[in-house]
C-alpha cells in the first residue's frame, strides 16, 4: 500500500520544475559513502486485507483475552461507555498536532481546560496540567518538582508505591544528586509511621505516598502530610487508581501539595500497558515549577472567550535547558478519552462507580477468606485491590487457575521478597457475582488439591 | 457556528449519560471502616448522552486537522495517518490485554514488540532498540542516560553535552536532566554544524554531541562522518535526534553514518496520529556497545522460540515508563512499516523531499531564504521581505488560516529570525501544494498592498486572534462555580 498522492505526471512536472531528471538527484547532499544503495531488508508491502489477516493472526496469539482476569496493579479493567470510542475516534481529535495555533484548535484546547478542571475537582487541587506520559513518569516529575521547590537532597518514598513507579523515580533522579530513601510499611498495610518519623529530617524535600497503595490499602494521607509539613517537606500523593477519588476524600483536602498519577481507569483500555495517561495537579503557589502543558482562558480580539496554551515560559521550547521538564509530546488523545469518560459518567456516576468497586472487592475478599488455606494479609481498609496469603506458593495456585481459564492475581514475591505466598487481586465493577463466585470456587479447589 | 459552552455550564442536577447495572451482591455499608469519604464533587458535570455527543462533536468542528487539510508544520511531519492502522490497534487481542498477563498468554504482543525492534534496527542501521520511551523527549533522555551510564562505568561520566544552536528545545532540556551542562555549537553560513567550532569545543569533558540530521533547516549534515570521527576521537558519543528521519528512509541509515544513539518519533516518521499532542512513541536505537544499558525489560527469544521479558540486566539504566511503553502506538507503526515495505518507505523519503523542494522552488524570491544550501524534507523561510511592510511571520501564519491551510512552524529554529518552517510531507497532492503556493504568493502581495488584512488575520476562523498575554497574566486555568470562590480547596 502507498499513501502518496502524486501521479506519475505530477512527479515528472515537479522534477522538471526543479531542473532534475530523477529522484536520485534530490539526495545529492548525502555523500555516496553513506548511501544505502540496496533495498531495506524488510518484508514486502502488504495490502489492507493482507495487513488485517496478518495482525488478526498475531492478536489471536494473545490467549489472555479468553481468560477471566483479576489483574490490576496499575492497569485496571473498567467499563468504557460507547460514546468514548465513538467521539475519540473523530479525525478532528485524532489527526491534529499540539494546539499551538489556538484560532484553529479551540476544540482540543477547551477539552484540555475541561480535563484540567475535572482533575482539580477530583484531586482537590488548584491547578492541573494537560497530561504527562503515565503514572510512573508523573511520580518522577513530582519528585523533580519538589526537589526544585525545596532544594534539599533527600526524598522519602513510601515502600508501597507501585514498584515500577519507584524504578522510574530512581531512573529519573539517578544523575541529579537526589538521595532516595524508602519508608517501610506496617503489618496492616500502611506507611509505617514510626519509620517515617525516624527517616524524615530537615534535609527532606518531599514525602511521596501512593493511595490506595500498591496492596490496595487506603493510606492516612492527612497524617502523612502533617508529618511532612512539620518537617518542612512537601507531601506528594500518587494515585494509580483514580476511580477511588469518586468516593474517598480528596488528597487536596488531606494536605497534599502535589497530586500525580495514572488515569488509565478513565476510559482507556488496558492496551498491554500503554498508551496510558499521566496527570499532575498542585497548589497554585507552585505553578512556576509545574511541568507540562497548561491551557488557560482568554479572549479573542472580538472579546469572545477562548483558550490557549499558556505559561509556556516554563517549557523546553522557550527555556531549553532551564525548563521545568523536557516533556513536549504528551498523551493528549488519552486525556480526551478521560474527559469524555468523566463527563459521561458524571457526578452521581463517579461516586457509584467507586462504590461498586469497593463493594465487589470486599465481597470477593470475604468469600475468599472463608477458604481454608487463605488469609487476608493486611487489615487496612482497601479500595478495589486486596492481598491474600496462600498456604502454598502462588505459582502453584495460578497454574491451576490458568487450567480453569482464570488469570489469577499478581504474585507479590517478585516485587516484595517478604511477601511470600502473597497475591494481589483486583475486583472492579466489571466482575459479576458469577465471575467472583467462580474465582472463589476455583481457588478452593486449588488450595485443597 | 454555535459557540459551545463549557460542559460545566450546561450541567444540571440529576442528569445522567450512563448507568451501571444494579449491584448483584449484598451491599455492606461499613466496608471502608473509618476512612474519610467525600460528599458529591461540587461542580462535577451532569449531562445527558446527547449533550455529551453534541458537546464533543461541536468542539471537534473547531479543530483544524490533517483529515481536513494541508498541515505543513515544519519538524512535526504531519503526514496522513492511515485508518487501517487505527482499526488494527483496536483489535481486542491488543487493546484488552493486561500488561501483567502471563507471558505465555501474550506471545502476540511480544512478537509485535520484537518485530518492531528488529525492523527499526534494519531501517536505521542500529544494533538494538528499546520501545519504552513515550515520546521523542523521553527518548532523548534515555539516550543521554545510556551514554552517561557507559561513561560512568569507565570511570568518568564527563560534564558537557554539545548541542548545535539550531536544535530543538528538548535536546538541551534532556541533556540537563541527565546531569550535563549544555554548550552550544555554532552553525556556519551554510546552516550546518561549524566543524571548526566543534573541534575547538571537543575535549575529554564532553560526553556527547547531540545532532539532528537532516537538521532543523532541512539540510543534511554532509560532514556527519567527519563530525562523528571528531567526537569519537575524544571517546565521546554522537546522539542523533531522528525527528527528521522521514527524509532518509531507504536512502541512508544513521548507523552507517557512525552515529551511536538515535531516537525516532513513531508519531512523525511512522505515521501514528499526533492526537492533538500525543500519545507518541520515541524508540531509541543504539550500537552494540550501549546495548547492556538499555531500559529493562528487554525482550528476548528462548531456544523454543518463545519470547520473554528479560529483567536480569545488571547494567541497565532502569525503567523510564511503567510496563512496555506506548504499545498500541507501536502496533500502528508496525502496521505502517509492513504496509509500505522497502519500496514504499523509500518512496516516502523521495516524495517528501520532492514536495518540499517544489515548495521551496516555487516560493523562493517571494520569501526570504536565509540559507541557500540544498534541503531535503523541509525548508525554512523568513519574514524578512514582508517586515519591510510591517508584517511579521505570525501575520503570515495567521492569514494562511483564511486560505484553509494550517500555519507552518513559527520562530524556530532560533537561528532564523522570523522563521516560517515548512514541511509538506509525502502524502500531499500537487493540487494542495499549488493551493498553498498560491496562498503564500497572495499573502506576500497583501503584505505590500494591504498589510492590515494580515495583521488582523485570521478573519474566517471560529476564533479571531487570541490574547495570550492576558491568558498568562490572569492564569485562569480551570472552571469554577460562580457563586463561591475556590469551593473545595484547602486554602
Amino acid at each position: 500500500m502507498s499513501y502518496i498522492s502524486l501521479s506519475d505526471r505530477d512527479k515528472k512536472e515537479m522534477l522538471a520544475r526543479l531542473g532534475l531528471s530523477s529522484m536520485k538527484e534530490l539526495f545529492t547532499s548525502i555523500p555516496d559513502s553513506i548511501k544505502l544503495n540496496r533495498d531495506l531488508n524488510i518484508p514486502d508491502s502488504k495490502t489492507e486485507s493482507e495487513l488485517v489477516s496478518h495482525f488478526k493472526d498475531i492478536a489471536d496469539r494473545n490467549m489472555d483475552q479468553n481468560y477471566l482476569s483479576f489483574l490490576g496493579a496499575g492497569a485496571y479493567p473498567h467499563v468504557i461507555p460507547s460514546v468514548v470510542d465513538y467521539l475519540a475516534s473523530r479525525g478532528e481529535f485524532v489527526s491534529p498536532y499540539t494546539p499551538y495555533q489556538p484560532e484553529v484548535s479551540q476544540g482540543t484546547l477547551q477539552i484540555i481546560f475541561e480535563f484540567q478542571t475535572l482533575l482539580c475537582q477530583l484531586t482537590g487541587m488548584d491547578i492541573a496540567n494537560a497530561s504527562l506520559y503515565d503514572g510512573a513518569s508523573g511520580a518522577a516529575e513530582a519528585v523533580l518538582m519538589a526537589h526544585r521547590l525545596k532544594r534539599k537532597s533527600k526524598v522519602l518514598l513510601a515502600g508501597l508505591i507501585h514498584p515500577q513507579y519507584k524504578e522510574v523515580i530512581h531512573t529519573y533522579t539517578r544523575n541529579l544528586g537526589i538521595r532516595i530513601e524508602e519508608v517501610g510499611f506496617s503489618s496492616d498495610g500502611f506507611v509505617n509511621d514510626a519509620d517515617l518519623q525516624k527517616k524524615i529530617d530537615a534535609e527532606t524535600s518531599v514525602v511521596i505516598t501512593q493511595s490506595p497503595n500498591f496492596v490496595g490499602v487506603i493510606e492516612d494521607l492527612e497524617s502523612i502530610s502533617k508529618t511532612a509539613h512539620a518537617n518542612g517537606a512537601l507531601s506528594a500523593v500518587v494515585i494509580s487508581e483514580p476511580v477511588s477519588l469518586g468516593l474517598l476524600d480528596s488528597p487536596g483536602n488531606l494536605g497534599a501539595d502535589i497530586v500525580t498519577g495514572e488515569a488509565q481507569s478513565f476510559g482507556i483500555p488496558q492496551s498491554f500497558g500503554g498508551p496510558f495517561l499521566g496527570f499532575m495537579a498542585c497548589s497554585k503557589e507552585f505553578i512556576r515549577q509545574f511541568p507540562g502543558r497548561i491551557a488557560g482562558e482568554t479572549v479573542d480580539v472580538e472579546g469572545k472567550r477562548g483558550f490557549v496554551l499558556t505559561l509556556s515560559t516554563r517549557e523546553q521550547h522557550i527555556r531549553r535547558e532551564r525548563a521545568t521538564s523536557n516533556i513536549c509530546t504528551n498523551q493528549a488523545l488519552c486525556a480526551l478519552r478521560a474527559t469524555i469518560f468523566l463527563e459521561t459518567i458524571g457526578k452521581e456516576g463517579i461516586r457509584e462507580l467507586a462504590w461498586h468497586n469497593v463493594q465487589k472487592a470486599n465481597y470477593a475478599l470475604e468469600e475468599c477468606v472463608k477458604i481454608s488455606g487463605i488469609e487476608k494479609k493486611f487489615s487496612g481498609a482497601f479500595f478495589n485491590e486486596f492481598v491474600l496469603e496462600f498456604g502454598k506458593p502462588v505459582e502453584d495456585v495460578n497454574i491451576y487457575l490458568k487450567e480453569q481459564g482464570i488469570t489469577g492475581g499478581l504474585d507479590l514475591e517478585k516485587f516484595y521478597p517478604e511477601l511470600k505466598n502473597c497475591v494481589l487481586f483486583c475486583v472492579t465493577e466489571i466482575h459479576s457475582k458469577e465471575n467472583i463466585d467462580r474465582l472463589v470456587r476455583t481457588l478452593k479447589e486449588a488450595l485443597n488439591s | 457556528m454555535i459557540r459551545e459552552p463549557l460542559i460545566f455550564e450546561i450541567s444540571d442536577e440529576g442528569k445522567r449519560a450512563y448507568a451501571l447495572p444494579k449491584l448483584d451482591i449484598p451491599e455492606k455499608k461499613d466496608v471502608l471502616q473509618d476512612v474519610r469519604t467525600r460528599k458529591d464533587i461540587e461542580g462535577f458535570p451532569q449531562v445527558s448522552e446527547i449533550e455529551i455527543v453534541r458537546h464533543f462533536t461541536r468542539l471537534s468542528q473547531t479543530n483544524f486537522c490533517i483529515d481536513i487539510g494541508f498541515y505543513p508544520l515544519g519538524s512535526c511531519t504531519m503526514k496522513y495517518n492511515p485508518k487501517i492502522n487505527e482499526k488494527i490497534a483496536s483489535f481486542p487481542g491488543f487493546s484488552h490485554s493486561h500488561p501483567f498477563s502471563p507471558e505465555e498468554l501474550v506471545q502476540g504482543n511480544l512478537e509485535i514488540l520484537k518485530t518492531t525492534e528488529e525492523l527499526l534496527s534494519e531501517i536505521t542501521g542500529m544494533d538494538a532498540f528499546t520501545l519504552q520511551p513515550s515520546a521523542g523527549a523521553q527518548g532523548e533522555l534515555v539516550g543521554m542516560m545510556l551514554i552517561r551510564a557507559y561513561l560512568e562505568e569507565k570511570g568518568d561520566p564527563r560534564k558537557i553535552v554539545l548541542i548545535p544552536d539550531s536544535a530543538h528545545g528538548t535536546n538541551p532540556s534532556s541533556a540537563h536532566l541527565s546531569g550535563y551542562r549544555v554548550q552550544e555549537i555554532k552553525s556556519n553560513e551554510q546552516g550546518t554544524v561549524d566543524v571548526e567550532d566543534l573541534v575547538r569545543a571537543m575535549n575529554d569533558d564532553v560526553a556527547a554531541l547531540m545532532i539532528t540530521n537532516p537538521n532543523t533547516l532541512g539540510i543534511f549534515e554532509s560532514d556527519i562522518k567527519k563530525i562523528c570521527a571528531i567526537v569519537h576521537e575524544k571517546s565521546g558519543f554522537v546522539y542523533m535526534d531522528g525527528a527528521n528521519m522521514n527524509a532518509l528512509l531507504g536512502e541512508c541509515r544513521p548507523g552507517d553514518m557512525d552515529v551511536d544513539v538515535i531516537h525516532l518519533n513513531l508519531h512523525k516518521t511512522f505515521s501514528t496520529p499526533h492526537g492533538g499532542g500525543g500519545p507518541g512513541s520515541g524508540p531509541v536505537g543504539v550500537k552494540k556497545v550501549l546495548d547492556p544499558y538499555l531500559p529493562i525489560p528487554v525482550i528476548e527469544r528462548r531456544k523454543d522460540s518463545s519470547l520473554y521479558f528479560n529483567l536480569d540486566r545488571p547494567k541497565s539504566i532502569g525503567r523510564v515508563q511503567s510496563f512496555y511503553g506506548n504499545f498500541l502506538v507501536v502496533v500502528k507503526a508496525l502496521a505502517y512499516i509492513l504496509s509500505l515495505g522497502p519500496n514504499g518507505l523509500k518512496e516516502v523519503a523521495e516524495i517528501a523531499v520532492l514536495n518540499a523542494n517544489y515548495l521551496r522552488k516555487s516560493l523562493e524570491g517571494e520569501y526570504h531564504l536565509k540559507y541557500k544550501t540544498p534541503t531535503l524534507h523541509e525548508c525554512v523561510f523568513s519574514d524578512k521581505f514582508q517586515k519591510e511592510h510591517g508584517v511579521q511571520n505570525i501575520d503570515i501564519a495567521k492569514r494562511l488560516i483564511d486560505f484553509g491551510v494550517h500555519p507552518p512552524t513559527m520562530s524556530f529554529p532560533l537561528i532564523v529570525h522570523g522563521a516560517l518552517m515548512i514541511e509538506p510531507t509525502e502524502t500531499e497532492s500537487k493540487k494542495d501544494l499549488d493551493l498553498f503556493i498560491e496562498a503564500m504568493k497572495r499573502i506576500s502581495k497583501e503584505a505590500q498592498e494591504n498589510p492590515e488584512v494580515l495583521k488582523e488575520a485570521p478573519h474566517t476562523s471560529y476564533m479571531r486572534r487570541l490574547d495570550e498575554t492576558k491568558a498568562a497574566r490572569e492564569s485562569v486555568l480551570r472552571w469554577r462555580p460562580e457563586e463561591k470562590e475556590a469551593p473545595q480547596n484547602k486554602e
